[in-house]
């Protein structure tokens, strides 16, 4: 991809940020193409929001440079504020004002005045299926309006860029579905989004390109095809027939292959990057000679999960999302 | 629908088909920001959200009203005898120093709300938006000031019923109120500060009252300080508390000097100079 500064949405230089002894984003670089969705993929701590929050001006950097939309967030923080728009992790709305009323608020803050600020407002509400709550208080909402409404919220205007911290965390899976439908929408009518999650199957559904980042660095980018590729020819997935034999099963996998070897999360299954298909065909072979009952086996492209395991050693899925409450509370 | 901006509506970017048709989609097509709005005008919008909270939580007035009117039931009935002679007397003693205790008092619920706002995320928003950056909290004060003035106003309207009689008539009142205000205007910039720093609502309102219920209680808004230990009185006497609830009963009663009116805006100007700058440079750092 071509990446002259004029069809670059996002450019990152060496982006750092400290809280006393700790770096939670420890020199990041970013591109990212007007008009295109792209993923921060991480585990929960790994920077995302601090890079987001940095990005949007809502915190200083420590070191580094970026622009957004052309303006430097140091320099001239209340012009990137003008072409751009934060969704964050955790709800920014007046919980005690009704729906309508927090979106009258800011299409009057952004300058539309009396009768446009309510035509705005029902606009909006009528296009993220809320009309009917549109009187209600925001703290009646549940998870699902208050993600839509706080979507809303940023789209008074119609950003340059739109950060999305977290879209879908929390959500059920049909509210998740909503949103991704919303985010490709919005992608489609020309809006850059920048999100981040920590859901592989979210950024391999949604993002045209995406950066996988851990303890504030960023680890591998590329596309979903290109970080697959990244992390060898392929995977061997094995199921056994008997769960006891699973511990056995995964030293042998891991002394034939010499990778390290991951369990499924209902413990029934094992993946292991194998080389190529002979290296494969042998560990099976080895397994069935060791007494391993062996229900199914397949050899495919590597999944993110796998992606991301190969790149960190750890799982990326380990831990659980944060209650939004709790996190809050703490 | 194209009456939504001044500036006329851009070109879709992409034909409206490739969206999948979803309703209400229109409202995804690109849409410019209209001119943009001054200070005054983006201060003024968080004042009518100020408004906004009170017809949607009209409990939060009950909270601002409800210590002060018991106070005033309590004291007049309870201790008035004793400390002025008559129930009557005792009323027309503590009516303008509890209008000075509710307006403090109030100023605490203020630094909650920041302090909430913070909480919710509400002012990540609010910073992410091209507006004047102090914007949110001259709403905040706008919201504050009609919050006095209505505390203020019901307070005043029940001592009027239980017998209560400013000397100095309708003139006298409006310049209490409007030194009620000031008073508000200071206190609120110690509360925002307490609300840029603290974490929690709850710590707010419990650090609030932990300074405010000594500094009104050693102050002449509840009995006159004759009769208080002599270290106590001559903190009593510089109480800035003591100064507004002298100037206002003066002002009500229309004896107030031009110095006790001086005195007593001491504390409310110091305040302004002190926090102001305060209150900027810990927002701008958060
Ligand atoms: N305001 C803050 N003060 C201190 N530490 C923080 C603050 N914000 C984030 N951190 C720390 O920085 C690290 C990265 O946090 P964050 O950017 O929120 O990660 P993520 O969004 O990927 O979960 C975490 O270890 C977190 O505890
Ligand atoms: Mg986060």
């Amino acid at each position: 991809m071509t990446n002259d500064a004029s069809n670059l949405a996002i450019c990152a230089r060496g982006l750092v940020r400290r809280f006393g002894d700790l770096t939670a984003v420890a020199g990041i670089d970013l591109d990212v193409r007007r008009g295109m969705i792209f993923a921060v993929l991480g585990p929960n701590g790994a920077g995302k929001t601090t890079l987001l929050r940095m990005l949007a001006t809502l915190t200083a950097a420590d070191d580094g440079t970026a622009t957004v939309m052309g303006h430097d967030i140091a320099a001239a923080p209340q012009k990137v504020r003008a072409s751009i728009a934060m969704t964050g992790q955790f709800a920014s709305l007046d919980e005690d004002l009704t729906g309508r009323d927090n979106l009258m608020m800011l299409a009057r803050l952004w300058g539309f005045r009396g009768r446009a600020a309510r035509i705005r407002a029902d606009e909006l509400l009528a296009a993220f299926e809320l009309s009917g709550a549109a009187r209600k208080q925001v703290k009646d909402y549940s998870g699902g309006m208050r993600r839509r409404l706080d979507i809303a919220a940023s789209l008074v205007v119609t950003p340059g860029v739109l950060f999305l911290d977290e879209p879908t965390t929390g959500l059920d899976p049909s509210a998740r579905k909503g949103v991704w439908h919303l985010i490709r929408q919005l992608a489609e009518s020309g809006v850059t989004i920048l999100l981040t999650t920590q859901y592989l199957e979210e950024a391999d559904q949604l993002a045209e390109r995406i950066a996988v980042i851990d303890h504030g660095r960023k680890i591998a980018e590329g596309t979903s095809r290109e970080l697959k590729a990244a992390t060898g020819s392929g995977v061997l997935h094995v199921s056994l027939a008997d769960q006891s034999q699973l511990e056995a099963a995964a030293e042998l996998l891991a002394a034939r292959l010499g990778s390290a070897v991951q369990r499924s999360p209902e413990g029934a299954e094992l993946s292991v990057p194998a080389g190529n298909a002979a290296d494969a065909n042998a560990a099976i072979a080895a397994l069935i000679a060791a007494g391993v009952s062996v229900a199914d086996f397949r050899l495919g492209a590597p999944s993110l999960d796998e992606v991301f395991f190969a790149l960190t050693g750890q799982p990326a899925t380990s831990e659980t999302p944060q209650n939004p409450e709790e996190a809050a509370a703490s | 629908m194209s009456d939504i901006t001044a500036a006329p509506a851009e070109p879709l970017r992409k034909d409206r088909a490739a969206l999948g048709g979803a309703p209400g989609i229109a409202a995804l097509r690109h849409i410019a920001p209209p001119a943009p709005p001054g200070p005054m005008s983006n201060a003024l919008v968080f004042g009518w959200r100020a408004i906004l909270k009170f017809r949607h939580v009209p409990e939060q007035l009950f909270d601002l009203v409800m210590t002060p009117i018991m106070f005033t039931l309590l004291f007049t009935f309870v201790f008035g005898g004793a400390l002025a002679g008559s129930p009557g007397e005792y009323l027309q003693f503590f009516l303008p120093g509890i209008l000075v205790q509710t307006v403090v008092f109030n100023s605490v619920y203020s630094g909650m709300g920041l302090s909430t706002d913070f909480q919710k995320g509400l002012f990540d928003r609010f910073r992410t938006l091209p507006i004047w950056s102090l914007a949110p909290f001259a709403g905040l004060m706008v919201g504050d000031l009609l919050r006095h003035l209505i505390a203020g106003g019901i307070i005043l309207g029940i001592g009027l019923i239980l017998g209560y009689r400013p000397e100095a008539g309708v003139i006298g009142t409006l310049l209490a109120f409007a030194m009620l205000l000031s008073i508000g205007f200071g206190m609120g910039w110690v509360f925002i500060v307490l609300g840029l720093l603290v974490r929690t609502p709850m710590t707010v309102m419990t650090l609030g009252f932990t300074i405010l219920f000594p500094v009104t209680f050693a102050s002449n808004i509840m009995v006159d300080p004759a009769t208080m230990p002599g270290w106590l009185r001559s903190f009593v006497e510089v109480n800035p508390i003591s100064l507004m609830a002298t100037a206002l009963r003066g002002l009500m009663s229309g004896t107030a000097s031009l110095s006790q009116i001086g005195l007593a805006l001491i504390g409310p100007v110091v305040l302004t100079l002190v926090m102001a700058p305060l209150v900027l440079w810990l927002y701008r750092r958060r």
